[in-house]
């Protein structure tokens, strides 16, 4: 994991994502794509490093590519919390303890992040470097509560044992399982099965 | 126009003003911490609400715009309960530790709780904790008591022009700070601490030093630039303690430059505060009489075109006026204020004034600077540029060392040639300077004290005269001084007279009685061992090293002086603390002096000589009447014997913060040096390419 002393430059990638960035707004407002290109920073580190996280290296490029003074940046980069401006493990689990997820149990995911990863608070990240816990506000996705975000993928209808088995799945270095809901619902669709239009619709009678 | 009635009174308003704008021209007095007049509008402390008929709720007042006919109430229970309201979430976070901040009895924020603030807090949990980031030698911040009302932010990125401060996280994690901790790179970074409402910001070098009521605050001139930013020098006994700035829309509208108001710690070091006389190789203590009779023995034994005198960068008026008034009794003529050794025609005012004005710079729209670093020689006159720049579009160009000036300005290049290219129109620039209806050109005071200085002065009036610059309605042809004293040197004839020497020829062994009036910025490891050099100053510094004779003098802020500033305006200051031990105000030694040599001068109070130098320079007669010149008079001044050379410009200090024995003295300014090495983005010391 590298830290904040490294110097950044964009590779590849980022720079034909920036060029498709830039291009979206008119001459002499580039600045306007400054959330994009420290989303594409965030993103190469990603692939880099292992570690999605905007070092204030690559702010400062930002800062440069754009024509803004830097603090200008850092104030983007710190106001928004899905920009990472601290390293992150491997999986950055973002547990919902917003009210829905909190009345669904998000306080046994939060219990569950803790044991399976060793980590004591939010904002931590474990002593393998796999995981960093932190809360997060409403994904809105609360239909589906409680919800834990890992890195860009939403795990649903959790509880203590499938968040363990979760963890531990992800932990042994096997392909992440599928996102979505963990029991098996389709979408957002009822617990106990479809609850309304379970007759055919007056419309489609009369057509027969 | 709108009309608007407050609280009963009705008041015209031009469309657009804020509610606020309205309720002060109604004499309604609106409290506020982030609104500020000569900054953008933040709306984000929510004082200044009031009640406006016809709104359900109340508005903040400064950032809402007046409407024909709106009826505001600016004093109901509901406005009071709705501040109390504002002011009790203010102060959740705020530390209330008043009795150790060093804003207690002047902070804004004190002020307002006395009218809205409870006498108890009902807050009980924890307040949110920050750390104190390390903003360099001049600010000293306590975050925790700030309040968020972005005035800081705002100034250093509208204002000064140097963005790097800004609000970082948001909500109970927001911090005002740099984010990435570093040492301010402003000119202007004191007057951050004016203008924070609160005890956030703070003066380091001045810190748990004095409670404001403790002060004798007394108006003065600043003098160590050049641009005359008007002061008041804060002193409780015998000592200055701060220097803040007053306002003057026309010069320094209410900003001052960092060396400026904290240079004041360097007046209490290295002072002379007797005279000294040289026996042998050493300096030893001696009376005054001792020195006046040394002196007159001296100047006695020469014949008169052997003596002469050079005054330094810091003078008065007065002084300079005394020490002519001397010397043309005496029978010479070997007198020079340009201490610097610029040889230039000084034959009328507008060859050697900011003609254009410093509020003038507001009407140009293209500006050409020459030879010049005006955000080290002159930061708040810098400022003004800027603030120009912001207002509508101005095309600037530069030629000089590079240097981020704080508004975008074309380099057009480093040496004199790009002059020549300018005036047959093969430089694109001419063609942009052809198409402004005002524009104007600044002549640093640097690029005078060339060898060449006087066919750049020559070569840069005929460009002015070229590109339209001189009109009866306009004049555009500007010197930037960085010396407080030269203006009114040059105003008072302190030149060599016909078959007089100069600066240069003085130093270079002319003469052989020098009397240096304060001229610690002359050539001074260029007098010849033989010559008898008098030292009249208030430091310590170059001249008073090389001395024989040592004359200690007054600081500024130890006389009532006159100075004029670059542009030609005549200000007074006036005396704060005494001089230190058997110093004296400098145009009394000079009258003592000239008793010595059995010339006396005619005057023996400042008030019959400020009388006899308005005879002689009506200008001083009316100081208040300040007058833009207009340019009549196109003929320009004279080239010099020296033709103009291509060598590049070259900065006139090594940096911005030491260039005087005043500021040489202060360590506040030595930690500045320290603080901005030359790596930094500042551009201090920045080496020709
Ligand atoms: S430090 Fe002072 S000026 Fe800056 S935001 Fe805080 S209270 Fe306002
Ligand atoms: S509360 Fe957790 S997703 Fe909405
Ligand atoms: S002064 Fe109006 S909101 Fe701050």
């Amino acid at each position: 994991m590298s830290g904040q002393t490294e110097p950044f430059t964009f590779d590849d990638i980022s720079e034909t994502a920036i060029a498709a960035a830039i291009a979206k707004y008119p001459a002499g407002k580039q600045a306007s794509a400054v959330m994009p290109l420290l989303h594409i920073a965030q993103r190469q580190m990603e692939r880099a490093a292992g570690s999605a996280w905007v070092p204030r290296a690559a702010m400062d490029a930002v800062a440069a590519r754009l024509g803004m003074a830097p603090v200008r940046v850092y104030e983007i980069a710190t106001f928004y919390l899905m920009y990472n401006t601290k390293p992150v493990g491997k999986f950055h689990l973002q547990v919902c303890t917003t009210t829905p997820c909190w009345l669904r149990g998000s306080d046994d995911i939060v219990a569950a992040c803790k044991k399976a990863t060793g980590i004591a608070q939010f904002g931590e990240t474990s002593a393998d470097g796999l995981f960093t816990m932190t809360e997060v506000e409403c994904l809105g996705a609360c239909v589906n509560a409680p919800i834990l975000q890992i890195n860009d993928d939403y795990y649903e209808d959790l509880d203590t044992a499938r968040t363990e088995a979760l963890l531990a799945a992800l932990k042994s270095g096997a392909p992440a399982p599928p996102p979505g809901s963990t029991i098996g619902r389709h979408a957002s669709a009822p617990l106990t099965g479809q609850t309304a239009l379970r007759s055919p619709s007056q419309a489609t009678q009369n057509a027969e | 126009m709108a009309k608007v009635i407050v609280d009963g009174i009705e008041v015209e308003i031009a469309n657009g003003s804020s509610v606020l704008q309205a309720c002060e021209a109604a004499g309604k007095e609106i409290p506020r911490f982030c609104y500020h007049e000569r900054l953008s509008v933040a709306g984000n402390c929510r004082m200044c609400l009031v009640e406006v008929e016809k709104m359900p709720k109340p508005v903040a007042s400064c950032g809402q715009p007046v409407a024909d006919g709106m009826v505001v109430f600016t004093d109901t229970e509901n406005v009071r309960r709705a501040r109390r309201g504002v002011m009790e979430f203010l102060l959740i976070n705020h530390p209330l530790d008043c009795p150790i901040c060093d804003q207690g009895g002047e902070c804004d924020l004190q002020d307002e709780a006395v009218s809205y603030g409870r006498d108890t807090s009902r807050y009980d949990e924890a307040k949110r904790a920050v750390s104190q980031p390390d903003w360099g030698p001049l600010v000293k911040t306590t975050m925790t008591r700030c309040i968020h009302c972005t005035r800081c932010i705002r100034f250093s990125t509208e204002i000064a022009g140097v963005p790097e401060l800004g609000a970082t996280a948001r909500g109970e994690s927001m911090q005002v700070g740099t984010y990435v901790e570093k040492a301010l790179s402003s000119e202007l970074s004191g007057n951050l601490i004016d203008l924070c409402p609160v005890g956030a910001l703070t003066a380091k070098p001045y810190a748990f030093t004095a409670r404001p009521w403790e002060l004798r605050k007394t108006d003065s001139v600043d003098v160590l630039d050049a641009g005359g930013a008007n002061i008041r020098i804060d002193a409780r006994g015998a000592e200055v303690l701060r220097i803040l700035p007053r306002m003057n829309d026309a010069v320094n509208e209410e900003w001052l430059g960092d060396k400026s108001r904290f240079s004041v710690d360097g007046l209490k070091r290295r002072r002379l505060d007797q005279p000294w006389l040289r026996d042998g190789a050493r300096l030893r203590p001696a009376t005054w009489d001792e020195c006046f009779a040394a002196i007159a023995a001296r100047i006695k034994a020469v014949a008169p075109s052997r003596i002469g005198a050079i005054a330094g960068d810091l003078m008065d008026v007065e002084s300079m006026f005394a020490l002519r008034d001397l010397f043309t009794s005496l029978g010479s003529g070997n007198l020079d204020c340009r201490a610097d050794g610029a040889r230039f025609d000084a034959s009328q005012r507008q060859f050697y004034v900011f003609n254009t004005s410093i509020a003038g710079i507001e009407d140009a729209d293209a500006i050409l600077i020459i030879g010049s670093n005006p955000r080290h020689e002159a930061p708040v006159l810098n400022a003004r540029i800027r603030k120009r720049y912001l207002a509508s579009p101005t095309f600037i160009g530069h030629i000089g060392l590079p240097h981020d000036l704080t508004y975008p300005a074309m380099h057009l290049g480093t040496d004199p040639s790009v002059l020549a290219a300018l005036t047959d129109g093969s430089h694109p620039f001419a063609a942009t300077l052809r198409a402004a209806k005002t524009p104007m050109l600044i002549l640093g005071a640097g690029a005078l004290a060339r060898p060449d200085g006087a066919a750049l002065h020559a070569a840069a009036w005929a460009l002015a005269a070229q590109f339209n610059m001189l009109r009866a309605d306009w004049h555009g042809f500007n010197i930037l001084h960085h010396a407080a004293a030269r203006v009114g040197g040059l105003d008072l004839g302190f030149l060599p007279a016909a078959g007089g020497q100069d600066t240069r020829a003085m130093l270079d062994g002319g003469v052989d009685v020098l009397w240096l009036l304060g001229a610690d910025n002359a050539d001074i490891a260029a007098i010849p061992p033989e010559t008898f050099v008098i030292y009249q100053g208030h430091h310590g510094d170059a001249g008073a090293a090389r001395a024989d004779v040592i004359l200690p003098g007054a600081a500024y802020t130890e006389k009532d002086g006159i100075y004029v500033n670059t542009e030609g305006r005549v200000q007074q200051g006036f005396i704060a603390v005494k001089p230190p031990g058997s110093a004296r105000e400098d145009w009394r030694i000079i009258r003592a002096a000239s008793a010595s040599l059995g010339q006396p001068l005619v005057y023996d109070t400042l008030a019959a000589l400020r009388t006899r130098l308005a005879a002689a320079h009506p200008h001083f007669a009316a100081p208040a009447a300040f007058r833009r010149l207009a340019a009549t008079d196109l003929q320009g001044p004279a080239p010099g014997q020296v033709a103009l050379s291509n060598a590049p410009f070259t900065a006139v200090a090594a940096n911005y913060y030491q260039t005087d024995p005043i500021s040489r003295a202060s360590p506040t300014m030595a930690a500045c040096v320290a603080a901005h090495s030359p790596a930094d983005n500042t551009n201090f010391g920045l080496a020709a390419e």
